[in-house]
């Protein structure tokens, strides 16, 4: 069994520390880890989750946009992230297995690590609460 | 395989009557195969005595280095092979994201720093910044892993056939982590320690001392216990002693951490000049000179 890259595990260590809610995923866009504030987005605790592949977690909520159209992989934060290695910020809709429907904002980034290695990426994500005033 | 210590001590060289029996040389440690290959782990203060430990037919040395921290590399410039026209010395580091490792070894062997420049050393010379791929150094087969320390650093696991040997001489895996250690997989430095016949890691705080000092790079014996159990190692040397422990320090924190964790292997404290032989061979394949 090998280690994930080191770069990995002090991202999840300071993912672990910080009280926004962040998800962190392989190259392939696999789930391989979200911190405690990610846990309401989720629906689970990761110790309950695990490491999921893409289509397992991104099956967890429906995306889509403001209409209700659903968002194709090259539409989403991790998708760009990943496919054009580029930092993004989207804002879109989910809905979560409950039927709870929140308007989230991602700020996503790949992981590159020396020689050009592509680790995976982060996002950030903010759930968009309506102005009160 | 032989493993000889010949300096223990981390962060500054700490000579005196109070750590004479632990050492006081910055890390370095000489590996020495059953065909004669020599690998000098680490270049710091203790590399300086280290070439009395070789055989007289030996051209070639490989210096590994685990990271560029100065009590890692402050023997460099002292290291006798160096100015032989007779010697192949290899040197072994690795890069950071911007520069080669012969460019950052510049930055010390370089005036102002030190009156001799790389490119002026007569013996025959070859950096190489360490490959993520596992390579081959004579009989050796290693592989060097990037692990938990500040700035780039690299653990390095050492085979000689069925025998093998972990050197993590600077690690803090227990960083950031609230229930040390996590799983195998997301622990640093699990696959340089995985199964080794003896290891030697970084035990330079106490429980105590480590409170003030996360993020420095560096572990407790307790911490280093539970990596070796976790890794399965089969005997750990507990390595880079902190300057401030004397030898009556060091006697007490080890049978303290030996009594709290009751660990199923033998933990020593290393101590320069011991060696230790690994695999078949109960005696080294040749008696080395000193200290």
């Amino acid at each position: 069994m090998s280690q994930k890259e080191i770069e990995l595990i002090l991202t999840r260590q300071l993912a672990s520390y910080l009280a926004m809610p962040i998800i962190i995923v392989d190259p392939k866009g696999r789930l391989i880890f979200f911190n405690e504030p990610a846990e309401p987005l989720i629906g689970r605790s990761f110790n309950e989750t695990g490491e999921m592949p893409v289509h397992e977690w991104s099956a967890l909520f429906k995306t889509t946009d403001k209409h209700g159209n659903p968002l194709g992989p090259e539409q989403l934060p991790f998708g760009i992230a990943l496919n054009k290695r580029r930092p993004c910020h989207v804002n879109f809709w989910v809905q979560s297995l409950d039927n709870t429907r929140r308007n989230i904002e991602v700020t996503a980034f790949p992981l590159i690590g020396q020689q050009d290695r592509l680790l995976g990426a982060m996002g950030v994500f903010w759930e968009v609460v309506p102005d009160a005033g | 395989m032989q493993v000889k210590m010949w300096g223990t001590r981390g962060s500054i060289a700490t000579p005196g009557p109070e750590t004479a029996r632990y050492g006081g040389n910055t890390s370095c440690v000489q590996v020495t195969g059953r065909e004669g290959t020599v690998l000098v782990l680490d270049a710091g203060s203790g590399i300086r005595r280290m070439p009395a430990g070789l055989a007289p037919n030996v051209k070639r040395v490989d210096v590994l280095l685990t990271h560029l921290h100065m009590d890692h590399i402050l023997g460099l410039g002292f290291f006798g092979p160096l100015y032989n026209p007779g010697m192949e010395v290899h040197i072994w580091g690795p890069a950071s994201t911007t520069l080669d490792l012969r460019t950052r070894l510049n930055r010390y062997l370089s005036p102002p720093l030190f009156p001799v420049h790389l490119r002026d050393l007569p013996c025959k010379l070859a950096l190489h910044d360490v490959p993520r791929a596992d390579f081959d150094i004579g009989e050796f087969h290693i592989s060097a892993t990037t692990v938990c320390h500040p700035g780039p650093t690299v653990g390095y696991r050492i085979a000689s056939g069925p025998t093998v040997m972990a050197y993590m001489p600077d690690h803090e895996p227990a960083l950031g982590v609230t229930s040390f250690p996590m799983r195998k997989e997301w622990t640093s430095g699990f696959p340089v320690a995985r199964g080794v016949d003896l290891l030697l890691h970084d035990t330079q705080y106490t429980d105590s001392e480590y409170a003030d000092r996360v993020g420095w790079g560096h572990s407790t014996f307790q911490q280093s216990i539970r990596f070796a159990d976790l890794c399965g190692a089969k005997r750990l040397v507990a390595v880079h002693h902190d300057p401030t422990h004397s030898d009556t320090d060091l006697d007490e924190m080890i049978s303290l951490a030996i009594a709290a964790a009751q660990p199923k292997f033998p933990v020593v404290g290393a101590q320069e000049g011991v060696v230790f032989n690994l695999g078949p061979d109960a005696n080294p394949p040749r008696p080395l000179i000193g200290p």
